[in-house]
């Protein structure tokens, strides 16, 4: 969560179009990775974010006032936000915010909270979600976990498994081997364990592991990919080779990202949707919303006066 | 977050016994501890040890006894009456009935158990019937065998199941291998359901989310996910059972008709003339053996125990190379 060193320097983006005018006279110092402000690190400032704006965004899904309810606990409270492809959607905000039940209420897991209720509508490609099957929606909308779980099996056998049909053996190994080899190449693990197929995935280094759980994830072929904390349990050298995997993937999934961690929100996100006791209170480009938030929660905030 | 924190050194096990000096240079010792904790820790020592000795003095002088007075013939040879001991026979008889009731008692009691346990775990609605059905397997582990073995009686007489033992004229006898066997699964079955639970209940939640978030069943991420990782649990509770299968006597003498040798039924082919009939088992054979039985050729006996020894020792093996397996696979770090 926290970084001990100095962070990892943020991902270089491709070129800004619009050179950071708007973000030169920032009110605000920059967040550092544990939410407060970090003075005389101004270094670590817009100046440093260059963000792009992304090439191309097409909206997948959309959240349509969404609230979700914990028997009479409501935990989201009528959020709207669009999902594009082609860019990466941060959540963020302190815990219990509700973040996470939005993020798992995009593939219905919270469903399998037994108290869970919820309202509004979820459009993916503008069918409501509530009327796909959930073993289809869960394919087009895959996730990934705060702790690296590998399936207890070999690192093909996690990937095959995703791949097969439910619950069947069939297929052979030379039949799934490309399927498997282009999700673990997708996520950039391929070099690293070509030769180690067969080893128990559980035996992998913790980085390694969450970049196969996210070659699971996309050996689905999904739409979009749901990223819960992914890097949380991680070092922070892993912690940058994932975030510049979230990077590269964006233009081919849409990609959400519930993050605690509001330098990697800052560093990887095209926009950010800061929640706060269900409440989505303010939903902006990045740069707007680190730079110059609208809203004074937000500000606090990602300033560090509270979380 | 990690390094951050200084972790405090944490002080080496105390390893030494009382009265052995303890403190050599870092290391803890018990030298300066309270009195009442020494004699504490010395009391735990003694008791180790005491239970160490007794398994050791039983082991040992059965493997004694045994290689004594087992003769292979014995394995080969069923009981025979006799004025002597040459003339008796072995106990191939009992042998091969442990061996029937093991594999049919647990290959009844194994998936029951498993199914049990994975409804329990992973489904459990609703809750009100989950509650009763966990409570009913507690009794069932609480029920001495005996009492399992009467009710067994009443069961296997009637006449719906007479095809499961030897009836004439209308009357059922109800003792045969399947009555036996099916009370003994009920004597694992509790056993396994509680390893398995406790296998099931070890895999973190997120791991069946991430199952279930590639768009896997409930069904599939079961049977390919969990089911393979709580196997070494699975395995211990097969084994435990198995142990207690072979183990039981009362279930035995009341539901099996405790006969010195097979009686198979003659109006059935095989093997269910032998399932149907009645016979023995090791334990059945040891009782009938020892001074007390009616037998009473304590050699023969100790043979035959040696013999059951062996296969509880085999079955302990089992469990450890399995679990060692599991090992290699590891586990999620939490």
């Amino acid at each position: 969560m926290e970084f001990l060193s100095p962070p990892p320097p943020p991902i270089r983006r491709l070129p800004l179009e619009d050179p950071p005018a708007a973000t030169e006279a920032l009110p605000l110092p920059a967040p550092n990775g544990n939410g407060h402000a970090a003075p005389g690190r101004s270094g670590f400032t817009a100046a440093k974010r260059s963000i792009s704006a992304p090439q191309f965004s097409i909206r997948r899904m959309e959240i349509d006032k969404v609230s979700v309810f914990y028997g009479a606990k409501e935990a989201v409270k009528s959020v709207s936000l669009p999902v594009r492809q082609g860019e990466v959607l941060s959540l963020i905000g302190p815990s219990g915010c509700g973040k996470t039940t939005l993020l798992r209420s995009l593939n219905r897991l919270t469903e399998l909270t037994s108290q869970a209720r919820l309202t509004g509508r979820i459009l993916l490609d503008d069918v409501d979600i509530h009327q796909i099957e959930p073993t289809l929606l869960r394919r087009r909308v895959t996730m990934v976990f705060q702790q690296p779980n590998p399936f207890p099996m070999s690192v093909f056998d996690n990937i095959a498994y995703v791949i097969r049909e439910q619950g069947s053996r069939r297929m052979r190994k030379k039949a799934l081997e490309p399927a498997v080899h282009s999700a673990l190449d997708r996520a950039g693990l391929f070099e690293e364990v070509k030769d180690d197929l067969d080893h128990p995935a559980l035996k992998l280094s913790g980085g390694q592991q969450q970049r196969l759980c996210i070659a699971r994830a996309l050996a689905a072929e999904p739409e979009v990919l749901l990223l819960d904390e992914p890097c949380s349990a991680l070092d922070p050298k892993s912690t940058q080779v994932i975030e510049d995997l979230i990077v590269k993937l964006r233009d081919d999934v849409a990609v959400v990202i519930v993050t605690h961690n509001l330098q990697q929100a800052y560093r990887i996100a095209d926009h950010v949707a800061f929640m706060y006791l269900g409440d989505l209170v303010e939903y902006n480009s990045a740069t707007t919303l680190f730079g110059s938030p609208r809203e004074q929660r937000t500000r606090e905030y990602v300033s560090g006066a509270f979380g | 977050m990690e390094g951050s924190v200084t972790i405090p050194p944490v002080p080496k096990p105390v390893a030494a016994p009382p009265g052995s000096g303890g403190s050599k240079g870092a290391v803890e010792g018990s030298a300066t501890w309270r009195l009442a904790d020494r004699i504490g820790l010395a009391i735990c020592w003694g008791l180790g040890l005491l239970f160490c000795a007794l398994a050791v003095a039983i082991v040992l002088y059965l493997l004694v006894q045994g290689v004594k007075y087992l003769r292979p013939e014995m394995l080969t040879t069923p009981a025979a009456a006799g004025f002597t001991q040459a003339e008796s026979g072995g106990f191939s008889d009992a042998l091969i009935g442990t061996l029937i009731v093991a594999v049919m008692g647990i290959s009844l009691a194994l998936p029951l158990g498993v199914a049990t346990a994975v409804w329990l775990v992973e489904y459990g609605r609703p809750v009100a019937l989950a509650r009763i059905t966990e409570s009913t397997i507690e009794a069932i582990a609480g029920i001495p065998s005996i009492v399992l073995a009467l009710f067994g009686t009443v069961i296997f007489s009637s006449t719906a199941l007479s095809f499961l033992s030897r009836s004439s004229e209308g009357v059922v006898f109800g003792r045969s291998f399947f009555a036996a066997s099916a009370m003994l699964s009920l004597v694992a079955l509790p056993l396994i359901v509680a390893s398995t639970r406790e296998g099931l209940n070890a895999i973190p939640r997120h791991v069946r989310e991430a199952s279930y978030a590639v768009g896997k069943t409930k069904a599939a991420t079961t049977r390919r996910i969990l089911l393979p990782t709580a196997k070494p649990q699975i395995a211990t509770g097969a084994m435990l059972g198995l142990g207690r299968i072979i183990g039981d006597t009362a279930i035995i003498v009341v539901l099996l008709g405790a006969t010195q040798n097979f009686a198979p039924v003659e109006d059935a082919v095989f093997p269910f003339n032998y399932l149907r009939g009645a016979g023995t088992t090791l334990t059945n054979f040891v009782y009938e053996a020892s001074p007390t039985g009616n037998l009473n050729q304590p050699e023969k006996a100790y043979a035959a125990a040696f013999v059951l020894l062996l296969m509880v020792l085999a079955l302990n093996a089992a469990v450890d190379i399995v679990h060692r397996r599991a090992r290699k696979v590891g586990t999620w770090s939490s």
